[in-house]
């Protein structure tokens, strides 16, 4: 019996000590016109050999293309000790950190999060995590409409440029107690948020304005000018950032005058493996006199009965095990192993090897477009400053093209054709420090070689 | 000591960098860092001691028995990592196409078809990333179901008293009104009640089912009948499917929308809190509201679902497919109990969970509902120890880390008063159970002899009791250079 530890005497002695006949017995409050005797949907149970040869046939079938996409999950040299670290039974089997005794390991090591969250971002406080970043800038959201009990709009202003599946997310989530999200436009030469289109705001209600930087086309937004407009006009805002950039880029406690309110991000740079989309985590930080509408777990350093050093959870009544139906969120569970191998993972880099991780991801995308808009029929979208990612055209299908590099085994970048028609036969494509030269001449050579078949088609 | 003491300007971890620091020339001046953020600036190798060091300060599963109740504390086999993090699950971007994707696609596929047919759902959707948003996905699919029916007078949910305290908030998240109704004396939810506040405006009831005071409730199929004839649906909380997999049904008790605590019921880690993973099962009615995407089969090939699948989607709720890494843990762990083992999740989980229930009261401790089985877990209340020796069930918890047992779950659900809520799970051993209810009982004794002693524990633990107030009054949250814990 897999996993179940118990011999044919010690049942039988536990049943004893019980007093029934059977395990079935136990059951038997359980209504008969409700049991079932079996599931015969499930297949038969595999060993772990088995179950092995399965999953490596799996994980083979699905081959391990080189990867030029990036929108919102990128792919980082993880160093080996982060996950053996990790995946430790102590930190991977332990449950939230309720018994803080038990617990100082988890406990100090989201402490020690918490600081260099708030270091990366200036910001004075962050929260122990949250799912990820879309569902971290719908919770933001909800924030500010606590925080900020002047505005009575409920209105939060998007730039375009921000990724289009954070707006989806935070419309379902936060759209269920009435906020109003309104579209800022883009524009179209330097693909940042039409500073012009905000003047139509100017004196009105807005609780937030939200900011990504860099944004969805990997553009960098005017955070000084955009945050400066939302404070002069009594909103907050709400920064949308990739923590990797940050060791290079204007923290956003710093742009303009106050710098933002709250600040999220997607947390999945920092040492969390691409894995299909998850499990990875959101990162929320604000100001400290915006502390008690966070939502999700806060650590706090204190001290013990003896005067020693100690860690625990604090401001618990914020959260739904005490406040239920009042708390500032239904968040429970968040990411905390995310979160180890995150703090980890940034331990290990330190502010130098983070900047240097940022600055030869933008060096090597800077170094890829160069190389694809050399080849006929490819050109930049957008002028302006980016950091690792960048929006170009092609002349004919985009589809067509990618699905051409992908039999070559190269993902070349995301099709923008959904989601942003109107730019044409738009990808957004992204190189990281994992790519070489070599890489980035193959990925222009077979370009090159699927425009040229595409064009005899 | 923090990591951020050890840090020693100018050293650092060279071999995990680039070798090289390219310029920035081209990002003008005003969109760069001007001073350096404080991280650590230290070796690999005192990173790697810090770190594993700080993990020795935790209990786990695997080093300690952790009868935490509610949470279902077993344990997480290690081939569930190990297979999640081959290479080829790694690597793969989220937006790639689907031609890469059919391995992992596939294991989704087959875990969508296991949890349907353990629930006896009509169909699954595996993107909600933990219980909670379980939870709002349930909750907000059943707003839309009675919003496209055009009934929008419903906007209250019942939730009875031993509710986690999630199902509340999860209402309020989603913009309903909260009717909380009374657990009877025997544990059962209060029929007499229930009957009394359902009615035009009722959306629907969540309910756990085995409930959180640790009994079945027996009146099942009446709570559905009267909810379903108000005109409201039934949302199950999963957190306690392990005391029926393969027993019972929740399609069969009449449940419209149940969400699955993949991290508890199937095994993946809590990982010192989180990442979870909330799949959701639905009946026939809510099929097209389900969240997206769900993956679907044409002959041999794996695709996402389109949008018109779903017609009246409440969305999404993560910026990809939820924990896909979590999924494919739940996966193997699934495949290796397959369709025995999953029957016998529910039988050992309830056997070590009576049997430890017995052993207790014969040691003379009070249980909250003396003459119901236990399901998978059950309370016990120390209010007369309170009340006699002035020593808690904090106390009795925190006395018990000295014991080398991580305590159990204390002073919920909140009806009981000074309760221990213990699941032991079905991978324990009767001698881990046996060492418990020895270890309570001595400090039982203690309580008599010397109550101090309990009321002053823990001893044997990095630190002694922590100062919660001083933690919520002078708040340190960040580590800020040269600074103490005062």
């Amino acid at each position: 019996m897999p996993f179940i530890p118990h011999t044919d005497n010690e049942v039988r002695e536990m049943l004893d000590a019980i007093g029934v006949e059977n395990i079935e017995a136990l059951f038997d409050e359980i209504p008969d016109s409700l049991r079932i005797h079996d599931v015969p949907g499930v297949p038969e149970s595999l060993s772990e050999m088995e179950i092995s040869r399965l999953m490596h046939e799996r994980a083979g079938r699905d081959g391990q293309p080189a990867c030029y996409i990036g929108a919102g999950a990128y792919e980082h040299h993880v160093p080996a000790a982060v996950w053996e670290i990790t995946t430790r039974g102590e930190f991977y089997s332990a449950y939230t950190p309720y018994q803080a005794e038990a617990s100082q390991g988890t406990l100090q090591l989201i402490y020690e999060y918490q600081t260099m969250m708030a270091e990366l971002t200036a910001m004075d406080v962050s929260n122990a995590s949250l799912y990820d970043g879309a569902t971290a800038l719908a919770e933001a959201c909800l924030m500010a409409v606590r925080a900020h009990r002047k505005s009575k709009s409920r209105r939060v202003l998007v730039p375009k440029s921000l990724h289009p599946l954070y707006r989806r997310v935070t419309e379902v989530i936060a759209g269920t107690q009435n906020l109003e999200f309104v579209d800022l436009p883009y524009d179209p030469t330097t693909g940042t948020a039409d500073l012009e289109a905000l003047r139509q705001w100017q004196g009105e209600d807005v609780t937030a304005v939200v900011v990504p930087q860099p944004n969805f086309f990997g553009c960098l937004e005017d955070g000084d000018a955009l945050t400066d407009w939302a404070h002069e006009n009594g909103a907050m805002v709400i920064g949308v950032v990739n923590p990797t950039s940050l060791a290079v880029l204007q923290p956003p406690g710093d742009w303009g005058q106050a710098g933002a309110d709250i600040v999220v991000g997607e947390g999945q740079p920092l040492g969390i493996p691409l894995s299909s989309g998850g499990p990875y985590f959101g990162v929320l930080c604000c100001r400290q006199k915006f502390v008690r509408q966070m939502p999700g777990r806060l650590v706090g350093r204190t001290v013990d009965e003896e005067g020693r050093e100690g860690f625990t959870l604090t401001l618990q009544p914020r959260e739904q095990h005490i406040r239920r139906s009042k708390a500032t969120s239904n968040i429970c569970t968040n990411q905390g192993l995310m979160v180890t191998a995150a703090t980890i993972y940034m331990a290990m880099q330190g502010a130098e090897g983070l900047a240097r991780v940022a600055a030869a991801s933008h060096d090597r995308t800077r170094k890829l477009v160069g190389l694809l808009e050399d080849i006929d029929g490819v050109e930049s979208v957008f002028d302006g400053p980016f950091f690792h990612e960048r929006v170009i055209r092609l002349d004919r299908a985009a589809d067509e093209v990618l699905a051409g590099l992908s039999e070559r085994g190269i993902l070349g970048g995301l099709s923008l054709k959904e989601w942003y028609p109107e730019l044409g036969e738009a990808i957004l494509v992204c190189a990281t420090e994992t790519k070489t030269d070599e890489d980035l001449a193959a990925y222009r050579d077979a370009l090159r070689d699927v425009m040229a078949e595409n064009r005899a088609a | 000591m923090l990591i951020f003491e050890h840090s020693r300007e100018g050293r650092r971890a060279y071999a995990q960098a680039p070798q090289e620091r390219p310029e920035l020339e081209d990002i003008p001046k005003q969109f760069r860092r001007k001073s350096a953020p404080g991280l650590p600036s230290v070796s690999e190798l005192q990173v790697v001691r810090h770190y594993t060091r700080l993990s020795q300060l935790n209990f786990s599963i695997d080093t300690h028995f952790y009868p935490l109740g509610s949470c279902t504390m077993k344990y997480n086999p290690r081939a569930c990592n190990q297979l999640a993090m081959l290479p080829g699950f790694l690597s793969r971007h989220p937006l790639g196409p689907e031609e890469h994707g059919q391995g992992f696609l596939a294991c989704m596929h087959e875990l969508q078809e296991m949890l349907r047919e353990v629930t006896g759902m009509t169909d699954v959707s595996l993107t909600p990333m933990a219980g909670a948003q379980g939870e709002l996905a349930g909750v907000a699919m059943i707003k839309a179901y009675h919003d496209k029916r055009g009934d929008h007078e419903r906007d209250e949910i019942i939730v009875p008293d031993a509710a986690h305290g999630t199902n509340p908030a999860t209402a309020t998240m989603c913009g309903l009104k909260v009717r909380e109704i009374p657990t009877g004396p025997d544990g059962d939810v209060d029929l007499d009640a229930l009957k009394e506040v359902v009615g035009p405006k009722t959306a629907g009831i969540m309910l756990t089912n085995p409930s959180t005071v640790g009994v079945f409730d027996r009146n099942i199929e009446e709570i559905a009948r009267v909810v379903h004839e108000a005109g409201g649906l039934l949302y199950y909380d999963g957190a306690n499917l392990n005391a029926i997999l393969g027993k019972v049904l929740p399609g069969d008790m009449g449940f419209d929308v149940i969400h699955m605590n993949l991290h508890k019921t199937f095994s993946t880690p809590h990982g010192g809190g989180g990442p979870g993973a909330g799949a959701i099962g639905v009946s026939k009615r809510l099929q097209t509201f389900m969240p997206g995407p769900v993956v679907r089969k044409e002959g041999d090939r794996y695709r996402w679902s389109r949008a018109d699948e779903l017609p009246d989607s409440i969305g999404r709720l993560s910026a990809f497919m939820g924990n896909a890494g979590v999924l494919l843990r739940a996966y193997v762990y699934a495949r290796m109990l397959g369709r025995e083992g999953m029957k016998r999740v529910g039988e050992y989980a309830t056997l070590n969970a009576n049997y430890m229930m017995e052993r207790l009261r014969e040691a003379g401790f009070a249980l909250a509902y003396p003459k119901r089985r236990a399901s998978h877990e059950f309370i016990i209340t120390v209010k007369r120890q309170a009340k006699e020796h002035g020593v808690t069930a904090n106390d009795f918890a925190k006395r018990l880390l000295d014991h080398g047992y991580h305590a159990p779950t204390m002073y919920f659900p909140l009806l009981v008063p000074e309760c221990l809520l213990i699941e032991p799970t079905e991978t324990e051993a009767k001698e881990e159970i046996d060492g418990f209810v020895d270890a309570m009982a001595s400090i039982d004794a203690e309580t008599r002899e010397d109550a101090d002693k309990v009321r002053g524990a823990p001893y044997t633990l990095p630190v002694r009791r922590l100062d919660d107030v001083k933690a919520a009054k002078q708040l340190d949250l960040v580590w800020r250079e040269g600074s103490k814990a005062a």
